[in-house]
């Protein structure tokens, strides 16, 4: 295998080679399904139970757990924590949560490759969690002063005055919303101006979706998604499936109206990813730790960088910034990468980085370039689906992102992979993942 | 392509061409002269001729009626186009020829939409209202609205009678008589437009190219979807406006209405300003009296307006401001990044918060925690305030804020390009300053000192660098007062006066240039008024008295009410300082009666009392009841052939005028405009008379002279009238403006 792959390896004296050994998922699945009565900790927990029985890791040989999450169940904030003890791993082993958006789970991995980097730990679990069937709906700011002020009160009288000041409006609740707070613009709406930005049309984005989704069917069927683990809902079914994949029509998609920007809009319910419960988990280790400890490493996690941007009007441009800066990082070209696994939060985001990259104007007048960067060649690209048709559970997504490339690397035969994501805030991340020599 | 070809044809129009796309014909409106539309002869005549062949063309069936230009629609009617008539008939065949060729567009069998980015004010407006359906960018540069009530003038093609059908009588009104802007999501709430299109970030384009053709894109849609009968042309009626519609068909009700914004326009404007009551006359034919006397009553009104002498004033003033926003001095040779203010004060903080909300970095300095505390409170109130109203995020303040460095130390001021000393009015306090400043700034940081009163040149007599000593006077507060007064000694460089005046624009400023001297032009100005107000009041007026004459001259501050603002001790430091250096032209009342407010602690509104009362969430202020008896020790005997309420305003008014035209005799001002400018934006001069040296041509110096003559025989030289006054009233052809 080795004599067939011309290119050479990134590793560089003096800098530790560190493996993903395994990576797994709970299936993905649309919010409000199956998953509808656990809580974030209990998908982590499946996560990482189902890692610990298909790596026979024993529960104590891990030297650290971080967890990516995005919206937080307040009573598991140390998500990270709750699930590891619940999944069985000694309770002496520390664990923390991360939290960067769509990309808080590869902020969890290359915490952990920092971590084994500086020498600090030979073994880290990273994994990412979303629950996205319940999330935190909190009582207005006025009625929670008034709860609080109550649990001051001394006397009586001052109880209830307090009561008597409570008026119709402090009932109204906080919901949580996908929204920028800097801008108060929702993600959706924030995607719609981007695509038009760039000029996306409908039929470019209804086309993306499909594609995603028809990739995602033939991986499924096909058996490829081999991340996926069965997981035995408590007072539910066995789920071992992906349950928002759907392959449509262009003609059903076309029917669907805009669904941030009305009526002129472009980004609809079916070319945006879905609300998804779901969890992550990777075995991150040195080279010579899993060799050890006799693993065979699926790849190397390789050079690693984090971009961000305006969160008003390039939200979602992260890959755009990401990819080149990373590619440099590690001294590689577009056309080395065999595999690429972008994020897709929405077909248009997809489409318009596509256009960013493939624009000498806005590589000149944004970011610094003498030329565009290039764009990833498309039989390269999300073969196995993406966000769009798996689902996207937020803190999820990074985990699933890395071991697909690892996994398509060894099934396409390739060398080198790339992993871009964006994430809100108007951040980004990218990863060059390559082979491990078979 | 038949549309192409048409397009093709008109290669002699220079401001309107269009192009077919599909069915619908894009009319992009581009004058090639200027930086914003106008809605000049020449516009309105390709403008015509395009529809015309619209019209005719069977290959069109809507159209998009859109701007090329980034961050104008239509900004107005060519205001000199108006100046250019003589007579009122003149005007009224303008506005009757405007009217007919937006009732043309009105009854378009095809439907045009007007597609607005950037201002869509006067005639611009007027012509969208025309228009089947209005789309407009959420940009912070589009605003829509009606401000010909400012140049005393009414919408005259049409606003006066689509606008209240439009938005409902109350809304029109308000936005007819206030000539506000309206920022396009209230303009979506308020029916005035149809539908928002969000701007779009940096992709292939540019941002403001892309949204303009997203912007265009988007019209396109809808032009075709009306076409369609896809997309409605009414909204759906919501049930308060059902219920306002059904209150608003009872005569009595709207009767009503008519009455009460008679009578808030009365109250607020005196009856001085001839424009807000046409306008309400226009309407209420209209509605009452059907469209054909409405537009007749608006065309001839509109005639008549712009004959006003008020009208005259107004536009003065408009072309003044305009003019007071370029810097004369040309670019400064570094630009302030860093800038530091002295003193957190009422002054220090207003100027923190009008610098930092443009990105410049600003240093706030105070000598006390307490006095630091205070003035960066008042920036952050400033800006929360913008955000309650929604005019910025929550997110835009915070990081406006971090623009700001509230420090008691020297600490960063290497770094510093200028500095604005707000301390104390006192000669000593400024020189210590400045030479604390001079020991640890770098040599080409300019110190501006914010005095209204201290000569320039004394302070700077402490300076290392007199080069670089400028006199920066603001007004308060400073967040909303528009005027900034510029100092320049003999020895400021030219350079230092071109960075302060950078400085001042950048902070949205309108700016005059003026010589040193005690008090300056402004100050100079304010001071004889002052005394002679304390003078009418030792005469026995009560300070409301004293208030509604101003008032009713058309100050929008009463003189009284002038001075509790300002404060009384600052009152008394002026009309010392300036006796000292003016001598008797400067007397009138007594300035003990100030003094002896200050000592009892009554120091203005700052203190809580003043000539007036003044309690928090008490809208009503009561006369200082205690004043009386201070005022009863420095009676003055009033001389009857002079203190007739005409009398005393003109005594006011008259010694400002002097001071002023004497201010341009000494060249302390650099021009009438500027000391027009200065006056009603500094002092609020009545606007209406567009300022002193436009109120002398108009009112005739002779007349005021011989007013002042009156005057001097029993009071003395405070009204003899300057040299430069006696050579206009001498000679009537002699006009300060041309």
């Amino acid at each position: 295998r080795d004599g067939l792959n011309s290119k050479k390896t990134l590793a560089r004296p003096g800098v530790k080679n560190i493996v993903l050994v395994e990576g797994v998922r709970t299936p993905f699945l649309l919010s409000g399904t199956t998953y509808a009565n656990l809580m974030p900790h209990d998908l982590a927990r499946a996560a990482l139970q189902g890692l610990l029985n298909k790596t026979s890791l024993p529960k104590d040989a891990v030297d650290y757990i971080i967890y990516g999450i995005v919206i937080q169940e307040v009573k598991t904030s140390n998500v990270a924590r709750e699930a590891a003890l619940g999944a069985g791993f000694s309770d002496k082993i520390p664990a923390h949560t991360v939290t960067m958006a769509c990309i808080s789970s590869n902020q969890a991995m290359t915490s952990a490759v920092g971590l084994i980097a500086a020498g600090q730990c030979d073994a880290v679990v990273a994994g990412g969690a979303e629950f996205m069937s319940d999330v935190p709906i909190r009582h207005s700011r006025k009625m929670r002063k008034t709860m609080l002020a109550l649990n001051r009160a001394k006397t009586l009288g001052q109880k209830l005055s307090l009561i008597g000041s409570i008026r119709m409006s402090h009932l109204s609740p906080e919901l949580p919303a996908v929204a920028e707070f800097s801008t108060a613009e929702t993600m959706g709406h924030s995607a719609d101006r981007l695509a038009a930005a760039f000029g996306v049309s409908r039929l470019e984005q209804d086309e993306f979706a499909l594609r995603s989704h028809t990739l995602a069917k033939k991986a499924q069927d096909d058996g490829l998604l081999e991340d996926v683990i069965t997981f035995k809902v408590p007072g539910r079914d066995i789920v071992s499936k992906d349950n928002g994949i759907r392959p449509s029509s262009m003609e059903q998609m076309a029917k669907l109206k805009p669904a941030f920007v009305k009526p002129h809009g472009t980004v609809t319910a079916a070319n945006s990813s879905f609300l998804t419960d779901g969890a992550s988990a990777v075995l991150i280790m040195s080279e010579e730790k899993a060799l050890a400890m006799g693993y065979k490493p699926k790849a190397y996690l390789r050079d690693f960088v984090y971009v961000s941007q305006d969160p008003k009007d390039q939200l979602l441009l992260g890959p755009t910034y990401s990819t080149p800066k990373v590619l440099e990082r590690a001294g590689l070209s577009m056309s080395d990468i065999d595999v690429f696994e972008f994020h897709e939060a929405f077909a248009g985001q997809i489409m318009a980085n596509l256009k960013a990259m493939d624009s000498d104007w806005f590589g000149q007048t944004y970011m610094g370039r003498k030329a565009k960067v290039g764009t990833p060649p498309m039989d390269k690209f999300n073969l196995w689906g993406g966000s769009l048709s798996l689902g996207h559970p937020f803190g999820a997504t990074g985990c699933r992102l890395v071991t697909t490339v690892a996994h398509r690397l060894k099934k396409e035969g390739g060398q080198y992979g790339l992993v871009a994501a964006c994430a809100a805030g108007g951040q980004g991340h990218a990863m060059v993942i390559e082979a491990y020599p078979q | 392509h038949f549309g192409h070809r048409s397009g093709m044809l008109s290669l002699s129009r220079t401001h309107v061409s269009y192009e077919v796309k599909d069915d619908v014909a894009v009319v992009r409106m581009n004058d090639p002269n200027s930086k914003v539309n106008t809605i000049s002869i020449q516009m309105q005549n390709e403008m015509t001729e395009v529809m015309n062949e619209l019209w005719a063309n069977d290959a069109v069936k809507s159209a998009v009626l859109i701007s090329s230009k980034p961050g104008c629609f239509i900004a107005g009617a060519d205001i000199n186009m108006i100046q250019a008539c003589s007579s009122a008939e003149e005007v009224t065949k303008l506005s009757q020829e405007g009217q007919k060729m937006f009732e043309l567009v009105e009854k378009s069998p095809k439907p045009i939409v007007a597609a607005i980015n950037g201002s869509c004010l006067g005639g611009g407006l007027e012509f969208a209202i025309a228009c089947q359906y209005r789309i407009a960018t959420k940009s912070k540069k589009t605003v829509l609205g009606t401000p010909e009530v400012m140049l005393g003038l009414l919408p005259g093609a049409g606003g006066t009678q689509r606008l209240p059908k439009m938005v409902g009588l109350p809304n029109a009104f308000d936005m007819m008589l206030t000539g506000r802007n309206i920022r396009a999501d209230k303009a979506k709430k308020m029916g005035l437009v149809h539908h928002l299109v969000d701007p779009l970030g940096p992709g292939l384009k540019s941002p403001e190219q892309r949204t303009m053709d997203y912007l265009e894109e988007v019209a396109i849609q809808f032009a075709k979807g009306i076409v369609d009968k896809k997309i409605p042309l009414q909204k759906d009626k919501g049930m308060m406006q059902k219920i306002q519609d059904y209150v608003m068909s009872f005569e009595f009700v709207r009767n009503q209405i008519y009455k009460t914004v008679h009578g808030k326009v009365m109250k607020q404007s005196k009856g001085l300003y001839p424009a807000p009551l046409k306008i309400i006359e226009c309407v209420k034919t209209g509605v009452e009296q059907g469209p054909t006397a409405g537009y007749l009553a608006e065309s001839q009104n509109f005639g008549q307006l712009a004959m006003t002498a008020e009208s005259s004033a107004l536009i003065g003033l408009y072309h003044g401001q305009v003019a007071c926003k370029k810097n004369r001095f040309g670019s400064p040779a570094k630009e302030v990044k860093t800038l530091a203010i002295l003193g957190a004060g009422l002054m220090g903080a207003g100027i923190a918060q009008v610098t930092v909300d443009k990105g410049v970095r600003t240093i706030l300095k105070d000598t006390t925690v307490q006095g630091l505390a205070r003035g960066e409170e008042q920036v952050y109130k400033g800006l929360n305030d913008k955000t309650k109203k929604k005019s910025i995020t929550s997110f835009e303040r915070d990081s406006i804020l971090s623009n700001l460095c509230g420090q008691l130390d020297y600490k960063g001021f290497e770094k510093v390009d200028m500095v604005i000393e707000a301390v104390f009015e006192d000669i000593k306090i400024k020189h210590a300053v400045l030479k604390e400043v001079e020991a640890v700034v770098s040599p080409h940081c300019i110190f501006a000192s914010n005095t209204s009163a201290l000569p320039i040149k004394d302070i700077a007599a402490a300076s290392k660098r007199p080069d670089k000593v400028i006199g920066m006077h603001y007004f308060s507060p400073v967040d909303k007062m528009q005027l900034l007064e510029i100092i320049t000694t003999d020895q400021t460089s030219k350079d230092t006066t071109a960075s302060a005046v950078a400085v001042g624009l950048k902070q949205g400023k309108v700016i005059i240039v003026v010589g040193d001297g005690p008090g300056f032009y402004t100050t100079r100005c304010l001071a004889p008024v002052l005394v002679e107000a304390v003078r009418v009041l030792q005469e026995g007026a009560d300070p409301k008295k004293l208030d509604s004459l101003t008032t009713s001259f058309g100050f929008p501050v009463g003189a009284a009410t002038l001075v509790d603002e300002v404060g009384i001790d600052v009152a008394v430091h002026v009309a010392e300082d300036l006796g000292k250096a003016f001598g008797s032209r400067f007397g009138g009342g007594n300035v003990d009666v100030l003094k002896t407010m200050v000592e009892l602690g009554f120091k203005g509104r700052k203190s809580g009392k003043g000539w007036y009362v003044y309690e928090p969430g008490r809208k009503i202020k009561e006369v200082n009841p205690e004043i009386g008896e201070i005022l009863e020790n420095y009676r003055m005997k009033a001389n009857p052939a002079v203190s007739s309420d005409s009398d005393v305003q003109y005594r006011l008014i008259s010694r400002f005028v002097n001071e002023a035209v004497l201010c341009l005799q000494e060249g302390i001002l650099n021009g009438p405009l500027e000391g027009d400018i200065g006056a009603v934006f500094g002092l609020g001069f009545p606007p209406c008379l567009g300022g002193p040296f436009r109120f002398l041509d108009s009112f005739g110096a002779d007349k005021l002279v011989a007013k002042m003559q009156q005057f001097e025989a029993v009071y003395g030289n405070q009204f003899s009238p300057c040299q430069l006054l006696l050579d206009h009233a001498k000679d009537s052809s002699k006009k300060f403006h041309k």
